[in-house]
């Protein structure tokens, strides 16, 4: 039974996380709304004129908005198809009788702990350089001509060394959901003669339902926001051809110096985010109650 | 029962899991190997797989030419000080959340939750003209605050997940003993809290550890953790792949082990309880 003395406690304890949290959600965010309505340049400081949403205006129709745009969708769809498309076969495999099962999920796991500059200069040079890359070598001895990957597809090379990084994550999640799964109800279902095709359809499939949306919101609100592996491999280039949206804003704060803008930018961002955020919040708010 | 394994089904389904994560695997081995090449070995074509002549001397050069174990300290430092602040924000909170909920105490998890969804770069600006100003910029104290306040959602949702598994009826049984807050915090939550305790700081040190916007934009040498030294080697002069591989994998490895034996916890941390 709570008393008003454990309650005032209780309320005490919570206070510096919630407004610690409070801060630092609110003074960053207003202070990007002000200064997303200002002509604010670091180059000529001083100079600092109210323009309204003239910084939205210049941002949305910015051609590098749409371009960034384009490639934050592109980046995120490929990643997220990928990751769950092989994740479900692989989570599959590795739900089978596996003779050393733990160690080839330590390897399958690994990639999740690399970190993202480290994953990108390993694979920009060791495997996807053009000469002396692995992937060169190997299309090489097939007779193929070897892709010089980050001057004729830097986007498609971004999305492999994001890929390889998140589909741990996607594998691992699905496999937790998989073994969570009642093994009898499998069973049951093969005495009744069900294929292991139809079983997959038919009861993994629906069970893994929940799991999918899952791995799929955290994995774009991690994803909207890729930076480092394009910061250190193609720095948004060639052009604007693996500029995102994350890029593209910090490229206009700390490049150009043009603080209005990147903080309109930095809203825009915000937005798109929520829209993935207040799904994520739904399911997971579901999930307190249960 | 427990199905039946035919022989054939585990030759068959070993041989492709252990295929599979090999490939996954195999970007990770192949930078340790180039790592005891010589820059000559590490970019022949065709590549050498374990004949080559084995050396120890890119792990040497590392350190001698840019003092690799100050970007490391600045690693430990960061991860390190930023996770156990954020514990000690995030245990009283989530303590009290699990123990004491109010009609409140979902909406305020829901909006802890949805603080960590804020892109980072939204508030790219702010933060960093906040830490011109302030000669924040390129100091480990500023990356402490930064990722401490960046992960703390993730803290608090874990643990609180965690506190709300430990049985209530024994904080009633205590209670009823006549045990006082202080002695119930210290002999029954703590040694029941432990393990969630531990996992929740093992993955807060990886994210940490591994933690690429903040680092990169907000440091630059002095407190330039790993992350943003081994960016370093992303400029073209030259190419030093044996000892891009050295620095990378004395980067990687602490954190691969940690991370292997967080693995459970993982998903239970990254999916807010969503999955378990």
């Amino acid at each position: 039974m709570a008393t008003r003395q454990t309650q005032l406690l209780a309320r005490t304890l919570l206070t510096p996380a919630v407004g610690l949290l409070f801060i630092w959600m609110i003074v960053p965010l207003a202070l990007t709304i002000y200064f997303s309505t200002l002509h604010y340049s670091l180059l000529d400081p001083g100079s600092e004129t109210f323009v309204g949403l003239e910084n939205f205006r210049y941002f949305l129709t910015d051609p590098a908005f749409l371009a960034s745009l384009q490639n934050t969708l592109v980046l995120v769809g490929s990643v997220l198809a990928l990751t769950v498309l092989l994740g479900i076969p692989l989570a599959l495999l590795l739900d089978q009788p596996v003779i050393g099962l733990n160690i080839v999920r330590l390897m399958v796991i690994a990639p999740f702990f690399v970190m993202p500059t480290v994953s990108a200069l390993v694979w920009k040079n060791l495997l996807m350089h053009p000469v002396s890359g692995l992937f060169a070598w190997i299309a090489s001895v097939f007779g193929l001509t070897p892709i010089d990957w980050f001057t004729d597809a830097p986007l498609l090379a971004v999305i492999l060394i994001v890929s390889w990084q998140w589909l741990p994550f996607a594998t691992l999640i699905l496999l937790t959901a998989m073994q969570s799964l009642d093994e009898e109800q499998k069973e049951a279902a093969e005495m009744d003669g069900a294929s292991a095709v139809s079983t997959f359809i038919y009861i993994t499939l629906p069970h893994l339902a929940r799991p999918i949306t899952v791995v799929i919101l955290i994995e774009t609100i991690f994803l909207l926001t890729v930076f480092a592996e394009i910061y250190v491999t193609t720095g948004g280039g060639p052009g604007l051809s693996t500029t995102n949206i994350a890029f593209l804003i910090y490229s206009q704060a700390l490049i150009q110096y043009d603080v209005g803008t990147a903080s309109a930018g930095g809203l825009v961002a915000v937005a798109i985010a929520n829209v993935v955020a207040f799904f994520l919040v739904r399911i997971v708010g579901r999930n307190l109650e249960a | 029962m427990a199905r039946m394994a035919t022989t054939r089904r585990v030759v068959i389904s070993t041989i492709g899991a252990w295929f599979f994560g090999f490939l996954i695997f195999f970007p990770i081995l192949w930078m340790v190997l180039a790592s005891f090449k010589t820059e000559l070995e590490a970019f022949a074509i065709p590549p050498s797989f374990l004949f080559f002549h084995w050396t120890t001397e890119n792990y040497a050069t590392v350190q001698e030419r840019s003092d690799y174990f100050l970007h490391a300290m600045n690693s430990i430092i960061i991860a390190g000080g930023s996770t156990l602040i954020a514990l000690l924000i995030a245990i009283p909170a989530a303590w009290s959340m699990a123990f004491s909920p109010t009609k409140r105490t979902k909406d305020i998890l829901l909006w802890m939750l949805s603080t960590k969804m804020m892109p980072p770069v939204g508030v790219l600006v702010p933060i960093y003209l906040i830490y011109k100003s302030f000669g924040l910029l390129d100091s480990r104290i500023g990356l402490v605050f930064i990722l401490c306040l960046g992960n703390l959602p993730i803290v608090i949702w874990m643990l609180f997940t965690y506190f709300k598994e430990i049985p209530r009826d024994i904080l009633e049984a205590a209670r009823m003993d006549g045990a006082t807050i202080g002695r119930e915090l210290v002999y029954v939550l703590t040694p029941m809290a432990i393990p969630g305790l531990a996992s929740t700081m093992l993955l807060n040190l990886i994210l940490a550890w591994n933690e690429a916007f903040w680092t990169l934009n907000l440091s630059t040498s002095n407190a330039a953790p790993l992350t943003t030294f081994i960016a370093s080697y992303s400029s073209p002069e030259g190419l030093f792949w044996a000892k891009l591989s050295a620095a990378s994998t004395l980067a990687i490895a602490p954190i691969l082990v940690l991370g292997w034996f967080s693995q459970k916890q993982l998903v239970r941390g990254l999916t807010f309880g969503a999955v378990k």
